[in-house]
């Protein structure tokens, strides 16, 4: 794990101050992404994993968002400490970003030629022309015929719009690729088909990426690591075989009981009880406790810590400290 | 012996539009048996609620029969349709949308039992309704809450305790839990199972997820462009299916295990436009196996083995290169 951190977060704690009171959106977060690796981002509503990628780009808007402490380590700088300008060189050139809804990321006046030339013109020294034509290089790249540039956004379907937003991200040739959900508003076989785009241009171009989805079917396919986050934590952290083979948070093996199993026989789903709790006010001690079917006194009293079970492999949970 | 609830014959809905017909719901048959739970699957635009819709006649259907009880209900009254809706409910995929804003949990359950004048006396009622929170598990000291103070799992469990107001049985669930987180998810799927079983209910479970599909449904059936194009047991379906859309769906879903490999079928293309559809099969456009004849003729539902129904010309023979190869 020590070897070349492309990106690190340390201690990131975020909140949204607002008049119901502080929303405790992310709560000392510490994570990172190797260079190539792909890194899966899982949990539900509210965990919490948009604010950390929203952070690393610095796009949350303030107020109410604040980044209360930490620091975000990218290629060894701290992008916190960076100012703006230099934040708008980053964006788009180092680091980009796909979104969820294809249909409200692309402006629906501009023919998406243009709309992908933009992003190169802004960040190399080239003329109109030369961003055309590599625009149109990377319309192609997504499996989109180069005279289709001209259209606008509304006269493609959802999936080949997607494309072009994954073009658009790429067509910097960004180190790190923030994907915060990008196939959930596709249907599955048109997501099939951007997954496996997705994936041959990853390897191909070695990017590192941080993948958001609360599909685990989706992290199985195209992840190396996973981290599961939870109210504003990461509970657990590994590689993919052992998050999938040997999860260890009772969170992460709930969330591996609520989905039904294609490949299972008539299996009982087993529902995590409770709700997630309200991010104004959180329980305290362990914030899972409410939900966990084995908390103890201690956790709804104390902070667990992140062990280390095996390397590489961390659990936030106080019943793992029990067992040594 | 199992026994028909409801049975839909060549039902057909279609929309115009500016650009002409719109076949949402293109000659569709099937039944659907008394405590069955039938999942209806396929992806957006395929036509999947419209014909949840009509079939219980929110939307009137362009032709076709739904045989409710033995009795053709789409040539009933709007008065009559209104007392056979008593039996007949639906749960929306939005819980947010479905509900009134400004009503309190309280009204929206008891709603349907004012609309139906069941009961005369408040007491009635208002026993009924919290029975009716007890049921879907939701507590009795949220009555007074509204919507937009409930999260999406206490919503839809509103918008169940609604539909079950008034003793249905047969429900429509027309995505339930789509919009639900996982761990929500489970808990609203529990008690839909747990429903069925205490009541005696029948499902038409829509979805786009085929693995809730396969887990609440006995049969199956796939969509694709206004047609059914394959209808068997949730068992079949998966280890066998016999169309090519099918397979093709299947083996895009991405499965959260590590010890299943398996040969991804990438789709080439979108799913083609519902309005003034060419004759000839639907997915003809997108499927490796077709032929002059799929692009020119449309193929019917045959039934191959027993209880197995498929829309394809070339089933039979694909299906024989398959076992082959096996």
């Amino acid at each position: 794990m020590s070897e070349d951190k492309l990106l690190e977060i340390k201690d990131l704690t975020v909140e949204y101050r607002t008049v119901d009171g502080v929303v405790h959106a992310v709560t000392d977060l510490n994570l990172s992404v190797g260079r190539g690796q792909t890194l899966g981002l899982v949990g539900e509503t509210g965990a919490g994993k948009t604010t950390t990628v929203k952070s690393i780009m610095r796009i949350l808007p303030d107020p109410p968002a604040k980044i209360v402490s930490g620091e975000i380590l990218f290629e060894g700088e701290d992008l916190l400490k960076k100012p703006e300008n230099h934040m708008r060189e980053i964006r788009g050139e180092k680091i980009s970003m796909i979104f969820q809804d294809p249909m409200t990321s692309l402006n629906p006046t501009i023919p998406v030629i243009d709309q992908i030339a933009e992003a190169i013109i802004l960040h190399n020294k080239i003329t109109k022309e030369e961003s055309l034509t590599r625009a149109g290089d990377m319309l192609e790249l997504v499996g989109i015929r180069r005279e289709r540039g001209t259209d606008f956004p509304h006269q493609f379907s959802g999936g080949m719009k997607q494309r072009v937003v994954i073009a658009m991200a790429l067509a910097c040739n960004p180190q790190l690729l923030i994907a915060d959900e990008p196939t959930t508003a596709l249907d599955v076989t048109i997501q099939a088909q951007v997954l496996e785009l997705m994936k041959d241009i990853i390897k191909t171009r070695d990017t590192s990426v941080i993948m958001i989805t609360h599909d685990l079917g989706i992290v199985a396919e195209i992840c190396d690591y996973v981290a599961i986050m939870y109210a504003g934590e990461v509970v657990e952290y590994g590689t993919l075989r052992q998050i999938f083979e040997n999860p260890k948070h009772p969170y992460t093996i709930g969330l591996f009981g609520c989905i039904p199993d294609l490949y299972a026989e008539d299996t009982a789903l087993i529902p995590i009880k409770g709700l997630m709790p309200d991010p104004v006010n959180l329980p305290g001690g362990c914030n899972f406790h409410p939900r966990c079917n084995h908390a103890c006194e201690k956790c709804s009293l104390e902070r667990p810590k992140m062990i280390e079970i095996e390397p590489g492999h961390f659990v936030n949970c106080h019943l793992m400290a029990k067992e040594d | 012996m199992s026994e028909k609830l409801i049975e839909i014959k060549n039902l057909k809905k279609y929309f115009k539009t500016k650009n002409g017909m719109l076949h949402a719901v293109d000659d569709v048959s099937f039944y659907i048996d008394k405590g069955e739970t039938l999942g209806l699957v396929g992806e957006s635009g395929c036509g999947k609620s419209t014909l949840g819709r009509a079939i219980i006649r929110l939307s009137d259907p362009t032709s076709g029969e739904v045989i409710f009880h033995g009795q053709d209900i789409t040539k009933l009254s709007s008065r009559e349709m209104m007392k056979i809706r008593q039996n007949m409910q639906i749960v929306f995929q939005d819980p947010y949308a479905s509900l009134d804003g400004r009503k309190n949990l309280f009204e929206s359950i008891a709603e349907p039992l004012k609309v139906q004048k069941v009961f005369s006396n408040n007491a009635d009622l208002e026993k009924k309704v919290f029975e009716l929170m007890d049921t879907v598990g939701l507590a009795r000291r949220l009555a007074n809450t509204y919507p937009h103070e409930l999260d999406g799992g206490r919503r839809q469990r509103v918008g169940v305790a609604r539909a079950l107001a008034l003793n249905p049985e047969f429900l429509v669930l027309d995505e339930p839990v789509s919009a639900l987180d996982v761990s929500i998810q489970a808990q609203i799927i529990n008690l839909l199972e747990e429903l069925q079983d205490k009541l005696g209910l029948t499902y038409l479970f829509i979805s786009h997820d085929l693995s809730v599909v396969k887990h609440i449904s006995d049969r199956i059936a796939v969509m694709y462009l206004g047609k059914m194009v394959e209808l068997t047991d949730y068992k079949t379906i998966f280890n066998d299916p016999m169309h090519p859309y099918t397979q093709a769906l299947l083996s895009a879903i991405p499965v959260p295990r590590l010890d299943v490999k398996r040969e991804r079928i990438i789709l080439q293309g979108d799913v083609p436009s519902p309005v003034n559809p060419k004759p000839g099969c639907r997915f003809a456009g997108r499927c490796i196996f077709a032929t002059d004849k799929c692009r020119e003729v449309d193929p019917e539902l045959k039934e191959y083995t027993p209880g197995h129904f498929t829309a394809c010309h070339r089933a039979e023979e694909l299906k024989a290169n398959k076992d082959k190869a096996e």
